[in-house]
């Protein structure tokens, strides 16, 4: 498949999901909306794991600080509830973006295992202010959202609400698609390839690292603002490791170094999590067993399952993340 | 092409069948029950003591509430308050509840509250205690009415009980988060207004498992430890506290000591002083019932958590019968709640202007004896006292108490802390 092909696959998903989505019930717009929301998180942590081979155990943290951002200056000052809002789209991108320009210059030096470790550790302790600064977070209790924006359109409305969260997914998506295929792009993905060698060929790696690590970020943090408004309730749920290690999981059930694989996982996780349990008590055994067969089966995730299709008939081809650059896959 | 159009003619008839059946069962009496509980995770457990306890008045009562057919939707909130504030809009967006039940920790009740008033639904926090849902933040919350109680509502008598045994100076270790807080709070004012001090707090974070840094900073010249234990914490605490040597007496908040974790402790339990509510050991006919019931049901003891939702789907049910089996309508339902005196299996309960129940508060002690028939001697939270008819407020002025922030770390100050 060409990738112009691919692309037009996408836009004809996204554009099906606009028109589907509204006309289903209302609980299901919540979790498009959810899912939307949740999959700007995904994208932004396969840029580094899928894109610069950097497995980050710390998103939560700018997903965070994005969200706690947004309820806090929405309820202490009454600020983003009106045309500001996307004054604080903005600032979710700025503040993601700040705090993982810090974040970085302790994590980027370390590699594999260690870089896992660091993020982590990062990633806890704003989960600890969320925690322990009761007077601005509101500690274990989280703080409430009071309403949406509302600025001629009104936000409280499901499906108003909806395609604004869809707009902007999407707007993340074209931009994220855009940078890992321009030549900084690039050049991450020969970072995630062999460092070594564009080291050799002169590449800065800790400054392209450092700058996708930064990139990364400012999703993280728009990710939160969207989250904070979907959800109408932030708490140190939010920031903990296990919303990192969901995020992580979403990328590689989808396929990590393909960005719409983590959109594909965030919405089947979502589904089986807050849809399936909503039918099925047993859903936990379902999650647990999509998560072992895709990895016993599918080491690409479910965007490998094309790929593996298609190479049926020639065998010996190497598996990929689905990066059509590196694996001469035919069209 | 005809066949496709027949096809899906049938498909549209089929579809107009199944929602004129579904209104037409819509059109007989029913009242829509959402019960938001954790059935996964680190509380699930208490969340099936919850559903339980619900569970077991509806198998009684069978032929409904009042001659309204209740018709009960359980719903995981994975203990998570955003996945709850999912799951409320589900059924109550999607399923059409009368109202939801649950929730259990505070954090839950927080974020389910504001969920009641935008989309104008009955909330019943049988659970979540947190102060202020039923003090400085209730005039936002019109459809929200608690049926269990408030944090600090057995800590004031209890403070009073502290000074009554000649304690003077008391250490405190709790949980770091605003159940602990309030629980702690509401002791201290209490305690220290009778003349007691407190000289000590130390709060490790929610869920710890060993203790060893603290136990060693605990004061030594404490009369005795106040703990608030919540889960698995109960259980190690007082087993490291005993193998560290301690002869201290050691009280508590309800949940250091509840019949959710009794069965599992072993003797390093014993003796010690709580008060809730509400204790399996109750020595009333009502609750050896209920004890005996809840047993041979499910073979546990029920806890505080099951008497809760039980007693709750009673007075769902006592409204009801009141009603005819009509639904009054969210607003009208609170008021009537409000107005409800009850004679329950914790005792007599009736509701105070903030919509907070007022209930008996039984000072509890840790014995292993037999109760209620039963051939084996086991842990039990006997009633030592009782303080009667105990509302949030307790002997305090409201306007005066509402006056004052909500118990925080910081709230009361530790003044005598060094």
């Amino acid at each position: 498949m060409t990738s112009r092909r691919k692309v037009l696959l996408v836009v004809a998903a996204v554009a099906l999901l606009a028109i589907v989505v509204p006309f289903t019930t209302s609980f299901m717009i919540l979790l498009a909306t959810r899912a939307l929301a949740f999959s700007i998180l995904v994208m932004s942590l396969d840029l580094l794991l899928g894109f610069t081979g950097l497995a980050s155990l710390g998103q939560a943290a700018y997903f965070g600080v994005g969200a706690y951002m947004t309820a806090i200056l929405a309820t202490k000052f009454h600020f983003g509830l009106g045309f500001d809002f996307w004054l604080v789209v903005l600032f979710g991108l700025l503040i993601g973006a700040a705090l993982a320009a810090l974040f970085g210059l302790l994590a980027i030096r370390a590699t594999g295992v260690y870089f896992l470790m660091i993020t982590l550790a990062l990633g806890q302790c704003v989960w600890g202010l969320a925690y322990r600064w009761n007077s601005l977070t509101g500690g274990d209790n989280g703080i409430n959202m009071q309403g949406r924006p509302r600025f001629g359109i009104d936000l409280s409305n499901e499906v108003t609400f909806f395609y604004v969260v869809l707009a902007l997914f999407g707007l993340s998506l074209f931009a994220m698609y855009v940078l890992v295929r321009s030549p900084f792009g690039r050049s991450l993905t020969g970072i995630r390839e062999r460092e070594l060698r564009m080291k050799m060929l002169g590449y800065n790696t800790w400054l392209h690292k450092y700058i996708a690590f930064i990139i990364a970020g400012a999703f993280g943090g728009l990710a939160g603002v969207l989250w904070a408004h979907t959800a109408g309730i932030v708490s140190p749920d939010n920031v903990v490791l296990t919303t990192s290690v969901d995020a992580l999981l979403m990328a590689v059930l989808g396929g990590a170094g393909t960005l719409i694989g983590g959109v594909i996982g965030a919405f089947i996780v979502t589904g089986i999590r807050e849809y399936l349990s909503t039918v099925v008590p047993w859903w936990q055994y379902v999650l647990g067993a999509v998560y072992v067969l895709t990895i016993f089966y599918l080491p690409g995730g479910l965007m490998g399952i094309p790929e593996r299709l298609r190479r049926r008939g020639a065998p010996g081809a190497k598996a990929s993340g689905g990066d059509e650059k590196l694996v001469a896959a035919p069209s | 092409m005809t066949d496709t159009w027949l096809r899906r003619l049938g498909s549209i008839l089929l579809a107009g069948a199944c929602a004129a059946g579904a209104s037409s069962g819509a059109s007989a009496e029913e009242v829509r029950i959402g019960f938001l509980a954790a059935m996964t995770g680190p509380f699930a457990a208490v969340g099936r003591d919850m559903v339980d306890g619900f569970q077991m008045y509806l198998d009684e009562h069978k032929t409904g509430f009042g001659g309204a057919q209740v018709k009960f939707i359980l719903e995981d909130t994975q203990a998570k308050p955003d996945v709850a504030v999912t799951k409320a809009r589900k059924l109550i967006l999607q399923d059409h509840v009368n109202m939801i039940i649950g929730g259990i920790l505070a954090s839950t009740g927080y974020a389910l509250a504001p969920v009641s008033t935008a989309e104008k639904t009955v909330y019943i926090a049988s659970i979540p205690a947190a102060d202020d849902l039923t003090q400085r933040q209730l005039a936002k919350y019109p459809y929200f009415i608690r049926t269990g109680w408030s944090s600090s509502q057995p800590s004031h008598p209890f403070g009073q009980w502290a000074c009554e045994q000649g304690y003077k100076k008391i250490a405190v270790i709790a949980a770091d988060y605003a159940f602990g807080y309030e629980v702690v709070g509401g002791f201290q004012k209490a305690f220290e207004e009778c003349g007691g001090r407190i000289i000590q707090k130390l709060w490790p974070a929610l869920g710890t498992k060993d203790f060893g840094p603290y136990i060693p900073a605990i004061k030594q010249d404490a009369d005795a430890i106040f703990t608030l234990m919540v889960g698995p914490m109960s259980l190690q605490f007082p087993k490291q506290f005993a193998a560290a040597g301690n002869k201290k007496p050691v009280i508590g908040g309800g949940t250091s000591y509840d019949e959710f974790v009794l069965p599992a402790m072993g003797d390093e339990a014993i003796d010690g002083v709580t008060p809730l509510q509400y204790s399996a050991a109750l020595e009333t006919p009502k609750n050896e019932a209920f004890v005996k019931a809840y047993r041979a049901k499910y073979n546990r003891i029920p806890s505080y958590f099951s008497e809760s939702n039980y007693t709750t789907a009673q007075m769902i049910d006592a409204i009801m019968q009141k009603t005819g089996g009509k639904w009054p309508g969210g607003e009208q339902f609170v008021k009537m709640m409000q107005g409800l005196k009850l004679d329950a299996v914790r005792g007599p309960v009736s509701f105070d202007e903030m919509r907070n129940p007022v209930q008996n508060i039984y000072i509890r002690k840790v014995e292993r004896r037999k109760m209620f028939g039963y051939d084996k001697a086991e842990l039990w939270n006997t009633v030592i006292k009782t303080y009667p008819n105990v509302g949030q407020f307790w002997k305090y002025d409201k306007a005066e108490f509402l006056k004052q922030p909500v118990y925080s770390r910081d709230y009361p100050p530790c003044k005598f802390c060094e």
